[in-house]
């Protein structure tokens, strides 16, 4: 049987005694089209930069293709493409330079290059922009270029760092159309990371939901919002709530959990549209006024919260912190 | 295990020739300094008796092989820094991401560096001809083309080797000015270095462009201060040894 695309054991990185990645098992299929999610600082990146080589770890081990991260380095970057977080490409050269340049360094010849520049260019809809120069280039075609030149040399498996950074609504789901499209039509096994809970919902086919470097959850989307069930009810009420207030609400019929953060009550309840009348009235009897009711289909915002306790752009700040205070620390050491 | 990828290495030095004939304003630039340093110290010295040089020749012919390694210099170590460049908007990304070793990559960038520094010191030979500088003929161009080359991987050498140990562009000027330029004012190229104090000459004795400017003096105009044999075994031994430091630091390097 094949080895898994990618299979990591314990993968850990230590910047300084922070723990940024934290013994992380992961197990990807050939074809798949996986997701790493979690908020800014969580730790995805540092998990891309160790399976492409471009950070070593510190404890644990992995195999990408079947070929070890550590020992088998060039194996590796021979297997995979990879379209960073952070712009890459030449500006100075136009599109298909920075193409060629690209096909060069993985030892393509000229005719194999010509012909494979033409086709990974047609995939992204930029054939007739090919010969302008890349410092002319939108952000969103920008990002179509690094995506063409991440397919260009056949990689079994494409890393793509937040793909959809920084770009509008509308060219974020002509990326979107692109990567399926790779996924189906080149067969490429695809690893995202985003922190764009719709990104993830809606391109892969299975998320690992990372938390302050650990996989807090790992499933199809739909599985993973099964677990949360039925529909989130969110009730903007007083400051002063109280214990028997909130209790009124959690003992009516379908309604399976209460969490309450603040004047924030969100609700678990099964067909919540029979069940919100029922609800706010069981709030005027207990005197509980009601400022504002909305209700929606569980996301994977849900599934983070759930798991984590917290909303991802909770996570985000308190994670960008412990990010600055690591680099901050690390330039302090340098100098 | 050493491996050579030489797709790659072509791949590296062809980029730095479409930069170098795309960007010309910046070559011009950079060309501009070595241009007055010549025009006007040639022809503001031209008439002025300087000790030391030898009889019958004219300053302007003296100065213009130190002003061709003057480019080299300036334009070559600039070539080996552009790595921080590349780091910043993250190109050095692109290219150590790639199934290619590190060796190639440095071979890649140096000879891509050193071919434009060279042409930029062809460039400069053009002036210094019509000033006056006769060039003996075709062997002796062709030593001078030597020498260049030399002097160019020395310094490209070196940038590389900065440019691995720095982290942003912060150090760049900090280089140029305190490393490039006392490397060029005690190399010989304006004066010879038999007129400096005693200490200072000894320093001069350490600079590898002391060699290169009097390799290009000794094959240009054939007037030299060391044999030209002990000027080319100097040079090449600096070129190796640069090379070597600047292929070992590159490899220790961080991407981020």
């Amino acid at each position: 049987m094949d080895a898994p695309a990618i299979a990591a054991r314990g993968l850990t990185m230590r910047f300084n005694g922070f723990l940024a990645v934290d013994g992380v098992d992961l197990e990807i299929e050939r074809g798949e089209l996986f997701g790493l999610l979690g908020p800014n600082g969580a730790g995805k990146s540092t998990i891309i930069k160790m399976l492409t080589t471009m950070l070593r770890p510190s404890a644990g081990s992995a195999a990408v293709w079947g070929y070890d991260i550590k020992r088998e380095r060039d194996a590796v970057r021979s297997s995979i493409g990879v379209v960073f977080q952070d712009p890459s490409v030449d500006s100075q050269l136009s599109g298909r330079e920075n193409l060629d340049f690209h096909g060069r360094m993985y030892g393509m010849d000229r005719k194999t290059r010509t012909d494979r520049i033409a086709e990974v260019l047609e995939l992204v809809d930029l054939t007739d922009k090919a010969d302008v120069l890349m410092e002319d280039y939108s952000g969103g075609m920008q990002r179509r270029l690094e995506i063409a030149r991440g397919l260009m040399h056949h990689p079994a498996v494409l890393f793509l760092d937040e793909p959809t950074l920084g770009l509008d609504a509308q060219t974020r789901r002509y990326i979107w159309r692109y990567i399926e499209r790779m996924n189906e039509e080149e067969g490429v096994t695809v690893v995202l990371t985003t922190h764009y809970m719709e990104e993830a919902d809606h391109l892969c086919e299975r998320v690992a939901i990372i938390d302050q470097g650990r996989i807090v959850a790992l499933d199809s989307p739909e599985r993973l919002k099964d677990l949360i069930g039925a529909d989130i009810v969110t009730l903007e009420v007083d400051d002063s709530v109280t214990d028997e207030q909130v209790g009124a609400l959690s003992d009516l019929e379908g309604v399976e959990a209460v969490d309450r953060a603040g004047s924030t009550l969100r609700l678990s309840v099964d067909r919540s549209e029979a069940r919100i009348p029922e609800i706010v009235l069981a709030a005027s009897r207990a005197e509980l006024l009601i400022r504002s009711v909305t209700m929606h289909e569980p996301t994977l915002e849900d599934v983070f919260l759930k798991f984590t306790g917290k909303k991802i752009r909770e996570a985000e700040s308190a994670g960008a912190g412990r990010m600055a205070a690591v680099q901050s620390r690390m330039r302090t050491r340098r100098h | 295990m050493i491996s050579i990828n030489i797709y790659a290495i072509y791949s590296l030095w062809l980029r730095e020739m479409i930069r170098f004939f795309r960007l010309k304003s910046r070559v011009v630039g950079s060309l501009a300094p070595p241009f007055f340093f010549l025009a006007f110290l040639g022809f503001g010295f031209g008439s002025a008796v300087m000790p030391a040089i030898p009889e019958g020749v004219g300053y302007a012919s003296f100065l213009a092989p130190g002003i061709i390694g003057m480019t080299l210099l300036f334009s070559s170590t600039f070539g080996g820094l552009s790595m921080l460049w590349d780091r910043e908007f993250g190109f050095l990304r692109e290219i150590m991401v790639a199934p290619v070793s590190r060796l190639s990559i440095v071979i890649g960038r140096t000879a891509g560096g050193v071919t434009t520094a060279v042409m930029q010191g062809l460039i400069i030979l053009v002036p210094g001809v019509a000033m006056g500088l006769e060039i003996p003929g075709l062997p002796a161009f062709l030593l001078a083309l030597v020498f260049m080359l030399l002097i160019a991987t020395t310094f490209n050498s070196l940038g590389l080797a900065f440019a691995s140990r720095m982290k942003d562009m912060s150090g760049f000027s900090l280089i140029m000015n305190f490393m490039v330029f006392p490397v060029f004012l005690l190399s010989g190229a304006l004066f010879p270095i038999s007129n400096l104090p005693g200490w200072l000459q000894t320093l001069a004795l350490f600079n590898p462009l002391t060699y290169g400017v009097d390799g290009l003096r000794g094959s240009l105009i054939g007037v030299s201060a060391f044999p030209l044999a002990l000027n080319l075994l100097i040079l090449a031994g600096s070129s190796v040894a640069a090379l070597s430091l600047g292929a070992y630091l590159f490899e220790k390097s961080d991407v981020e």
